[in-house]
């Protein structure tokens, strides 16, 4: 310690020691942090901002689909709302939820690192991130856009008089904030490990995060390159997928389901990495199978890449290409299955807490199988064929993005809440609001199930009287989903002052990420950890924790 | 941090004149690329076209953008996004070039 920092210290009271919140005062000590935690909460503040505009277009679709009558919003209006509905929620906010936020946050803490390997690339990708975001608010209050999230040609290119434009020009923007992210992530991972922390002593959280990148690294310069090219052809008359002009539209649908369909692995693989942190904590045991998750992970990123043609089954595409999809389709589902046998191994016989990041665990397990198995019957041709573009397919989806990702991604809110604010959320609300999410999310999506599979299509504002019942229960569930999103905004912020002190391991779990103070200071650790137990090894890291207390 | 554990990456300094070589190269290449295209070889148009192209990303990566000496991990990356290339590649010709056999 330099002179000047100990005269310093002298002033400060007690208990209201350093941390990465109180470091630095102001506006501009907030945006041009270099500091991975604070660029956390600030893309946590922006994706929480633009999950509920995306939740706002929601529920005024569930409001639309009260009634029969296509009474509420005009068709035009009810186009344009399910497709910003779409684009706010997975461009703005799936994509980067988990790995910006909650990633940048607790990734470098628990490779025992000071920082990511490019801080200011890191702040480099939320401006980013913020510049496509704005584009995407433009579009909203200057008439929207009628696409589908997909931009699909030769609609978007030829007939769409909406702003196609700017709402690809945004999705392109926010792509590179996301490649960016997937950069820092796999450098740090290579190179900023503490001393002992080996391959195979990772966190779990750590391997899926990589497998994440790896698919941000390598499926977003398709898409950037596929919408660059709509744009062209869009402004200038370049034919890509235009027939007239030598191009053909299924070559659109191939080349944006190369990154799309690996975009679902980069908003399930961060849940799934919160999933295997929290199992392991509220068990305490050590994951059963840990290689086999870890490198399920890299099976599902890789397999992920092979399979994307399962969503044209119907556009006209050569019936053997469909098959060789189809068969590749059925693969991705393994290592999926090895994921959650695992888990729900590791809980077997063991005594589970069950605070709120477990009860969102549970709902996770259960939601993701439905949500995984419902997308094998439609990776199959003939079922396919039968209920596509339903509202089967949209209950699909929902399952795996909501019921998936949404609830990981609560689950590690909660978990790592104590971590990053320094309080406890208050556990009966935060319980409360997870069953109000499980029963809302299920009221809501299992009825899409069953009146998909009977024949409502997805995408129109009036629907055949005979659907009303289940639509009806549907709005209903949404009604409870939105007060399950709402309280956690009330208890969270109360609990920032009002919480009880959080302390530094308030779940007793292993990691790095517990070994230092909560909120961490800025540089994470006052000194360098060293590790010498493998993941998820609870005795070896509470000898570890004590040892270094006594020195 | 482990970030520092001995092997530095090696900075080997290329000599100008290769960069000139294989700029002359670069140029001789785009000539037979413009040269060919007013030649009609049939079915080899476009294969001879991108064998021209090959060769000269191929220069490129080598030399301007250093491949030639860098690490076996660079070396990783690079065939590993032209793998992944391939598989956009492969699997959308799957599709293309089998489209017209009909099976009913
Ligand atoms: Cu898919």
């Amino acid at each position: 310690m330099t002179p000047s920092t100990l005269h310093d210290v002298r002033f400060i009271e007690p208990e209201k020691t350093r941390n990465y919140l109180n470091e630095d005062y102001g506006v501009f000590s907030w945006l041009l942090t270099k500091d991975h935690k604070r660029i956390g909460i600030l893309y946590l503040l922006s994706v929480t901002l633009l999950f509920f505009v995306g939740g706002f277009f929601a529920f005024m679709l569930r409001l639309e689909l009260l009634t029969p009558e296509g009474d509420l919003l005009t068709s035009d209006t009810y186009n344009k709302f399910f497709t910003l509905h779409g684009i706010v929620m997975i461009f703005f906010f799936l994509i980067p939820a988990i790995p910006a936020a909650l990633g940048n946050f607790i990734l470098p803490l628990m490779l025992g690192a000071k920082d990511l390997a490019f801080p200011k690339i890191n702040l480099l990708s939320w401006y980013i991130y913020m510049t496509g975001a704005i584009f995407g608010i433009y579009v909203i209050v200057t008439g929207g856009v009628d696409t589908g999230w997909t931009f699909y040609t030769p609609f978007s290119t030829q007939y769409s008089n909406t702003h196609v434009f700017a709402t690809t020009l945004g999705a392109f923007i926010t792509g590179f904030s996301s490649i960016l992210t997937g950069l820092n992530f796999i450098v740090t991972i290579h190179r900023m490990r503490a001393p002992g922390l080996t391959w195979f002593r990772l966190p779990l959280f750590v391997w899926s995060m990589y497998a994440t990148s790896l698919v941000m690294l390598l499926a977003t310069p398709v898409l950037a390159i596929t919408l660059f090219l709509l744009m062209l052809e869009r402004t200038l008359g370049v034919g890509i997928f235009d027939p007239a002009l030598g191009g053909d539209p299924v070559l659109y649908q191939h080349l944006f389901w190369f990154y799309s369909h690996p975009a679902v692995y980069i908003m399930i693989l961060p849940a799934m990495a919160v999933i295997s942190e929290c199992v392991a904590a509220f068990t305490r045991k050590k994951i059963f199978g840990y290689k086999f998750v870890a490198f399920a992970s890299l099976a599902i990123a890789f397999l992920g890449f092979l399979v994307w043609a399962h969503h044209m089954f119907v556009a006209g595409i050569s019936v053997y290409s469909a098959m060789i999809f189809s068969f590749l389709t059925m693969l991705v589902a393994v290592p999926s299955a090895i994921k959650v046998f695992n888990w729900t191994a590791t809980m077997y016989r063991a005594s589970v807490s069950w605070q709120t990041p477990m009860l969102y665990v549970m709902g996770f397990i259960g939601l993701f199988t439905i949500g995984g198995v419902t997308g094998l019957f439609l990776g199959a041709m003939g079922v396919d064929v039968h209920v596509h573009d339903s509202y089967f397919v949209v209950a699909h989806f929902h399952y795996i993005m909501v019921g998936g990702t949404v609830m990981g991604y609560l689950a590690g809110i909660h978990y790592w809440w104590p971590k990053i604010t320094g309080r406890m959320y208050p556990e009966w609300w935060a319980r409360l609001s997870a069953l109000l999410i499980f029963v809302g999310f299920n009221l809501t999506f299992f009825p899409q199930f069953l009146v998909g599979y009977v024949g409502m299509p997805r995408r129109y504002h009036a629907y055949a009287p005979e659907f009303q019942v289940l639509n009806v229960l549907s709005t209903a569930g949404a009604t409870v989903l939105a007060a399950g999103y709402i309280l956690p905004m009330f208890y969270l912020f109360w609990s920032l002052w009002y919480g009880r002190k959080a302390g530094s391991n308030p779940w007793g779990a292993v990691g790095l990420e517990w070994a230092t103070s909560s909120p961490p200071p800025k540089e994470n650790f006052h000194v360098t950890p060293v590790v010498t137990w493998d993941a998820y090894d609870y005795p070896a890291f509470l000898k570890a924790m004590r040892e270094t207390q006594n020195v | 941090m482990n970030d520092h554990h001995g092997h530095a990456p090696t900075h080997h300094v290329t000599p100008l004149p290769v960069y000139f070589a294989i700029f002359f190269a670069l140029m001789i290449l785009t000539g037979i690329t413009v040269w060919i295209s007013r030649v009609d070889l049939g079915v080899m148009n476009f294969p001879v076209a991108m064998a021209v192209a090959i060769v000269k990303a191929t220069l490129v990566i080598l030399f301007f953008m250093h491949l030639i000496h860098s690490t076996r991990l660079t070396w990783v990356v690079v065939l590993g996004s032209f793998l992944w290339l391939g598989v956009l590649f492969v699997l959308i010709f799957s599709d293309y070039l089998t489209r017209a056999w009909v099976m009913y």
